[in-house]
């Protein structure tokens, strides 16, 4: 009883959020702010992280990637879990702007863990003297890489669109499990990447004069990201309107 | 600034790849639109 309730709150909730007018009402007030305040945020994240903050006692001035290197890995994972609930709603509630979501989430996301993988190698050079080993940290998130590609493939795949979005988004809900596998790998295993320095729970295990500047970055990057894809999200949308409203005078063209 | 290649090049591809992604999220809106429009022209002037 309890269940059903649940289930029928949960999907009204889920139809109201996603009705794609709504969503286009909304986001269009919303883009201005995410790359408003994302921009500004990220200036003073980079600003402080190249010019302001010591150099670090051991690795000199190449800690500086970090502001820029960490928001991206979270953000890797983050559009990771987001192209998930996406992939999750458009099985369950079969909802098409959690299809067209889900297909503007992973090309950014893919993205996005690209350049994770591109700076951790530009840190990793100095630091540790390679650009790429193949350890339990860094292989997980060539996976994620290498999974996000795979939704982008999987959903052109098929001459029908509902069968590729339907096979990305199981895909895309079997990848989950590399989620946890990259947050702990460095716990797992003994990897040459650090462990977690910054965690929900503890306080950084940074000091807090190399510290400040990140989260200004880790905000405005995930700004910047929701901005995007909002934005290719509304791209999409309004494809869709003129696909069916060509499609329509074709067909009434074809009648008359 | 040691190893400054690196921390530029670290920075250009981050600070260039959300810019260049929102550039072309924007044309693309945009270029819909266009479309849109262009097909309601066409139906007001049947």
């Amino acid at each position: 009883m309890i269940l059903t309730a649940t289930y029928a709150r949960l999907s009204g909730a889920t139809n109201r959020l996603a009705s794609p007018t709504r969503f286009m009402r909304y986001s269009a007030r919303l883009l201005p702010w995410l790359f408003g305040v994302g921009v500004l945020l990220t200036a003073i994240g980079v600003g402080g992280g190249l010019f302001i903050t010591p150099p670090d006692y051991q690795q000199g001035d190449t800690v500086r990637i970090m502001y820029v290197h960490v928001p991206f890995a979270w953000l890797a994972s983050l559009g990771y879990a987001w192209l998930a609930a996406c992939s999750f709603v458009s099985l369950v509630w079969r909802h098409p702007l959690a299809d067209l979501a889900a297909a503007e989430i992973s090309p950014v996301g893919a993205a996005f863990t690209a350049v994770c993988l591109a700076t951790g190698s530009l840190w990793g050079k100095p630091t540790w003297g390679t650009w790429w080993v193949w350890d339990a940290r860094l292989t997980s998130v060539f996976i994620l890489l290498v999974l996000y590609i795979g939704h982008i493939v999987l959903l052109r795949a098929y001459d029908d669109d509902t069968r590729g979005q339907r096979t990305a988004a199981i895909f895309a809900l079997i990848g989950v499990v590399n989620l946890p596998i990259i947050k702990f790998s460095v716990d797992w295993w003994n990897t040459l990447h650090q462990p977690a320095s910054i965690t929900l729970t503890g306080a950084p295990t940074i000091a807090m004069s190399i510290f400040w500047p990140l989260p200004f970055t880790a905000i405005g990057f995930t700004l910047i990201f929701f901005g995007i894809v909002f934005c290719r999200l509304q791209a999409a949308i309004l494809e869709r309107q003129a696909r069916n409203q060509l499609a329509a005078r074709l067909f009434a063209s074809a009648e008359g | 600034m040691t190893h400054a290649p690196f921390i530029i090049a670290a920075y250009v591809i981050a600070l260039g790849t959300p810019l260049a992604l929102t550039v072309l999220a924007f044309t693309r809106r945009a270029a819909a639109r266009r479309v849109l429009k262009g097909i309601d022209n066409g139906k007001a002037a049947r």
